[in-house]
């Protein structure tokens, strides 16, 4: 075996979450899914290092939610008995309201790893999911959205699984580097050990801070509740108003087929189903 | 010659006198047209006459009703109302826009979806704000489409939903998961066409993908950051672009207003969709080849799901079983074949053929399946409630005059059994052919 070969390298970025009813800081739940998927790589593939890596200010609150991300790590690291790259946690420290992008990719950029795990989109700020895109971008590095699980990593080429809407998966071959992002069809994370959490070390480095010129431009305020869509007829008679609130809905453009062989009536089924393209 | 008017008073006297034995058949006559008594004719004087007793229809309690509102006439006219309704759009031409709204809309199973219809509205406000500069909405499509039938109504059902260009790209390269093919021929259409809006749906399903490439990749050098999430839009004429959006943001729990920027992401509902006007729907075509994008991303296919595995709510194909079924060996055979998640009427469920979880309806799971294959069904209110939303109905039931077959788009009348049993045999060997093909 060549485990020089086999281990890679993988950055997971991981956000301050907020808890949609108390609005507590948290570990976000996209990003630990991700950091989950590293981990599940780790076992994968013995000898690869994961890296936990956060942009923004240092604060006490915040603090506690990136040690959820480290507390991860205990019961995995020991029980495989592999080296853990999990004990601590870069956090590029940065003024209140400034872009973590350029911050997060001069960062990766000087010490490119195989694969960055993002989750889909923060749970504050703007929360605009643009985030893997820009650096992205930046890096000149392919990017997958919405992963499933990573299938096999070998020389330099991921196979990944993608989810797609309505339950199916699709696979795809990306060359590393590469990002990859995943949201609600990832693995559900694993919980977070408290001492483990408290004993890890947080690096932090201050960088330069570019402040968000855009974002401090804008009005921000809570969510408003969306109108409900009202269906709204538009009808010249009052007959036609009262048919619309009181009628059935009735059929009438469907295609009945009486009278006809079982074979006759599969076939037409069939050619339905083929037209719909649900037969795989 | 036309002007005298020839009369037979015997035929006068008959259309008069209801115990006539040829009554029926002169009023017909003097009527003219249509199958039904006639119930005004030009008598021959010139005056109307009205035959009162031929007016109104049987209603479904064996009374008579009139319909004053002169929407009905006899039994007959419902279908013509409905050509009336459809009529009454009212045709836009734009020869010489003043500006482009490009939308790539995501066309789900080869349709536009209804999240691509509010978007084209949406996009339909941004064009027609000023009527006297009005600007024309630019689809950019990829892959192939089905519209609501073959041939001209294709071109129809996009018409209808605000399009007025069309641009059609149905290159192989842009099948399956190819942003970087597609974001090639989006940047092409900016060089050439340089529209001054873009819209995307905000969708998991490929929007919200491609379009957060495409914000990045147009906004290199410029400080300008797409929106996302955008659900609401008011005029501003302090904005750059005339425009002031409302955008969902921090997981939903916040929102922000910001002047509109070029590319924008929406919601579903974001605006709605259009109804009162009917397009072009004119093909464009670019003038330049795209540059083919090296991609380091390969599609390797889908993947072959469990189709127990998905969840009922939000499977594709569904293959439902009612009290109808009772070969219920042949219903789980007929599934797996198919690839087609399960689901159960209510009654299927109580008398213990299939598990509670697959119960769909009011009471069950409200599915969202884009076929839905009803076999046995009969179709109760709250079933049909719990299909609403399904594209495609397909029923398989005994009895032609059930609920489910009115809701159906395709109903067959017969043995559930005998025809499941043909329909796998059939799908088998159509698989069969292809494997022989390969």
């Amino acid at each position: 075996m060549r485990p020089e070969q086999q281990g890679i390298e993988v950055a997971v970025l991981v956000s301050v979450g907020r808890h949609p009813i108390t609005g507590r800081a948290r570990r976000a739940d996209q990003d630990a899914r991700g950091l989950e998927m590293a981990l599940g790589l780790e076992r994968q593939l013995p000898g690869s290092r994961v890296s936990l890596l956060h942009a923004g200010p240092r604060s006490e609150e915040g603090e506690a939610a990136l040690r959820g991300y480290l507390g991860m790590a205990a019961g995995a690291g020991m029980a495989a008995g592999a080296g853990m790259g999990l004990d601590t946690l870069t956090l590029l420290e940065q003024a209140e309201g400034s872009d973590a992008i350029p911050a997060l990719a001069e960062h990766l950029a000087a010490a490119p790893p195989q694969l960055v795990i993002t989750g889909a989109r923060a749970e504050r700020g703007e929360g605009s999911g643009l985030l893997p895109y820009a650096l992205a971008e930046r890096l000149g590095w392919p990017l997958v959205n919405g992963l499933a699980a990573v299938e096999k990593v070998e020389n330099g080429v991921a196979i990944l699984l993608q989810a797609l809407p309505r339950g199916q998966r699709r696979r795809l071959k990306v060359r590393l580097p590469a990002i990859v992002s995943v949201d609600a069809a990832a693995p559900v994370a694993r919980q977070s050990a408290f001492g483990p959490a408290r004993r890890a070390e947080l690096e932090v480095t201050p960088v330069a801070a570019q402040p968000d010129r855009a974002l401090a431009e804008w009005q921000l305020a809570p969510a408003r509740k969306r109108p409900k869509r009202l269906k709204i007829v538009k009808a010249a008679s009052a007959r036609d108003r009262f048919k619309a609130a009181a009628a059935k809905a009735e059929g009438g453009s469907g295609q009945v087929l009486e009278g006809v062989s079982a074979e006759q009536g599969a076939e037409a089924i069939l050619k339905l189903l083929n037209e719909e393209g649900v037969l795989r | 010659m036309s002007e005298i008017r020839r009369r037979d008073p015997r035929r006068e006297w008959i259309a008069r006198n209801r115990l006539h034995p040829e009554h029926a058949s002169v009023l017909a006559d003097l009527g003219g047209i249509g199958g039904g008594a006639a119930s005004e004719w030009l008598g021959p004087n010139g005056v109307i006459r009205k035959n009162p007793h031929a007016i109104g229809f049987i209603g479904p309690n064996g009374v008579k009703r009139i319909d004053r509102s002169g929407a009905q006439q006899g039994g007959h006219a419902v279908g013509a109302t409905r050509q009336a309704v459809q009529d009454s759009r009212r045709q836009v031409e734009i020869p010489e826009p003043a500006f482009l709204v490009a939308v790539v809309p995501d066309m789900t199973g080869g349709r536009l979806s209804g999240h691509d219809k509010d978007l084209l509205g949406l996009a339909r406000r941004l064009a027609d704000a000023d009527p006297e500069r009005p600007g024309a909405v630019l689809a950019v499509i990829f892959g192939q489409h089905k519209g609501e039938g073959g041939g001209e109504l294709k071109e129809q059902a996009f018409g209808e939903a605000g399009i007025d260009r069309l641009l059609h790209l149905s290159d192989d390269a842009y099948a399956g998961f190819a942003p970087e093919a597609r974001l090639a021929a989006l940047t092409a259409v900016e060089r050439e066409l340089a529209p001054r809006h873009w819209l995307l749906p905000d969708s998991p399903l490929g929007g919200a993908d491609l379009g957060r490439r495409l914000a990045l990749r147009l906004g290199e050098g410029r400080d300008e950051r797409p929106a996302t999430g955008v659900w609401q839009l008011e005029a501003d004429t302090e904005a750059p672009l005339g425009w002031r959006c409302t955008a969902r943001g921090a997981a939903e729990s916040l929102d922000i207003q910001r002047p509109l920027p070029r590319v924008a992401l929406a919601l579903a509902e974001c605006a709605e969709p259009v109804d009162e006007t009917r397009h072009a729907a004119a093909p464009v075509s670019l003038a330049e080849t795209i540059p083919s994008a090296f991609s380091r991303i390969e599609d390797l296919g889908q993947v072959a799901v469990d189709p127990a595995g998905v969840a009922l709510a939000e499977a594709e194909f569904i293959l439902s079983g009612g009290n109808g079924v009772k070969d219920w060996e042949g219903f789980h055979h007929a599934a797996k074949v198919l690839g087609a998640t399960e689901g159960a009427s209510r009654v299927a469920v109580d008398d213990g053929f299939m598990a509670r979880h697959r119960q769909v309806g009011a009471t069950g799971t409200w599915v969202t399946a884009r076929v839905y294959l009803a076999v046995g069904i009969s179709g109760a209110i709250q079933h049909l409630q719990g299909i609403q939303t399904c594209d495609k109905v397909v029923a398989i039931n005994l009895d032609p005059g059930c609920d489910m077959i009115k809701r159906a788009d395709l109903a067959v009348i017969g043995d559930s059994g005998e025809i499941l049993a043909a329909l796998v045999a059939m799908v088998e060997q159509q698989r069969g052919g292809q494997r022989d093909a390969a």
